[in-house]
């Protein structure tokens, strides 16, 4: 089997066929690489001297954070081919990343406010990375809410690609908006500590484990869901059809 | 085109929008308490707010009306371009919403004590910042312009897209009350606002195209 270009997979039954096939192998590694990087990272590592067992949450807060970007960047560029090459397969991977990505949206802002509670002594405060992980899920919110407003799914794909595209543009906005209004309002509060920067090695490595699975993880709900919205629309085309003989 | 903004000032809602900007003013002071430090201390974030709100009540009429009516296909076949459809559409809103929101800020800004400094920046950014909010609450209103209930999804939509507008203006309007430098969020104010004049209408007509199909 050769296959000349990315774009076979566009055809449906095409992606079924091969989805059939690595669907299993994804899901059972992601299973795998969470389990090992979860395990590892929750008792397998020293407790941090400054923030106790605490520091454990990072092995859910910045995978999660980490997806909840990346699935709005997937769902940019499967809109983007969508409006391009009007692949419905593009379309449906975009509407089946959305909740997938608000729901790791949420793990990360409710990981991060159970971290911050004993470290910050407090649950929320208007930092601008909290600030702006707030505001994507809201982005992720009205993207959804269109989607299951109209009726027409050509319609719905066309209408929400742009507005995927046009919300990609305001939500980078809003990020440097939001840096500079909490610069505005406390000057450089050091609120955040930053966490990449002192991560030693036995913390780093399972929290690479911890990362990889939640990309697999994402990766096979993704796959699941789009297959689940393709059957479903041949399903309605079949009834359709139906409906139309009867 | 010239017709459409006299059938929009003509189709009422002009005075609403006004109003409901008046009475969140009026009503903030009840919720936060009297205090006259406290209130002059928020006066420009509550009217940016109140601003923002106002407009966002409007902008459901800006297709509505003529979708209803199927003018709007008319306009569509029309050999105007979809964009400067969108555009004038964009300009008529922000006349018969944005424009007297500026005008009555100042007022307004009396009630809630703003310091005397901030009535001019807190009017030069309601200025500047209006026609965005304009602009881009065209663009929510193609979106939404064939659903039954698209009010509610409307504000939704158009919410997230508002916010950095919203931070650069009320931030320019606290800066200037307070005395501050204010030449950092005006400019970043300023090219938003121009960013999305020039750059939306395309969004809202490619939209609207597809709304229309």
């Amino acid at each position: 089997m050769s296959l000349n270009s990315l774009w076979e997979y566009a055809n449906p039954k095409k992606f079924i066929q091969t989805t059939d096939r690595v669907l299993p192998w994804v899901a059972w590694s992601a299973a795998l690489t969470l389990v090992v990087g979860l395990v590892w990272g929750f008792f397998f590592t020293p407790d941090d001297y400054r923030q106790g067992s605490t520091v454990k949450i990072i092995y859910l807060h910045v995978p999660a954070a980490l997806m909840a970007i990346n699935a709005w960047m997937m769902m940019l560029v499967t809109s983007l081919v969508w409006i391009v090459r009007r692949h419905h397969v593009s379309a449906l991977a975009a509407r089946a990343a959305a909740p997938v990505g608000m729901i790791m949206t949420v793990i990360a802002l409710l990981t991060g406010a159970i971290w911050g509670q004993p470290m910050w002594g407090t649950w929320w405060a208007w930092d601008p990375r909290l600030t702006s992980f707030l505001i994507l899920f809201l982005f992720y919110l009205g993207y959804i809410a269109l989607w299951e407003a109209i009726e027409n799914d050509d319609t719905a794909a066309d209408l929400t690609s742009i507005l995927c595209l046009v919300g990609s543009v305001f939500a980078l906005l809003s990020r440097y908006a939001v840096n500079f209004w909490n610069q505005g309002l406390h000057q450089g509060a050091s609120l955040s500590l930053d966490k990449e920067e002192n991560v030693a090695d036995v913390f780093w490595y399972p929290l690479l484990v911890a990362m990889a699975g939640f990309v697999l993880l994402f990766i096979a709900l993704v796959l699941m869901r789009t297959r689940t919205e393709i059957r479903a629309r041949r399903m309605r085309a079949l009834l359709a059809r139906e409906r139309m003989g009867a | 085109m010239r017709d459409i903004r006299l059938a929009m000032r003509a189709g009422g809602g002009f005075g609403l929008g006004l109003s409901f900007f008046l009475i969140v003013v009026v009503l903030v002071p009840f919720g936060v308490g009297p205090q006259s430090a406290l209130l002059s201390k928020i006066a420009p974030g509550i009217l940016w707010l109140g601003a923002l709100l106002a407009c966002l009540l409007s902008l459901d009429r800006i297709f509505a009306l003529d979708w209803e009516d199927g003018s709007l296909d008319l306009l569509a076949t029309s050999p105007l371009p979809m964009e400067g459809i969108v555009s004038v559409k964009a300009l008529a809103h922000w006349l018969t919403t944005g424009l007297p929101l500026v005008l009555v800020a100042p007022v307004l800004g009396v009630l809630l004590n703003l310091p005397e400094a901030g009535f001019l920046w807190l009017t030069l950014s309601l200025a500047l910042g209006t026609p965005a909010l304009s602009v881009i609450g065209t663009f929510g209103a193609a979106l939404t312009v064939g659903l039954k209930r698209g009010g509610l999804l409307l504000s939704l939509l158009v919410l997230p897209l508002y916010v950095p507008t919203l931070i650069f203006g009320a931030e320019m309007a606290r800066r200037g009350a307070e005395g501050f430098d204010i030449t950092t969020p005006l400019l970043l104010l300023a090219g938003i606002t121009c960013g999305t004049i020039a750059l939306l209408p395309f969004a809202s007509a490619a939209v609207l195209r597809v709304n229309l199909r």
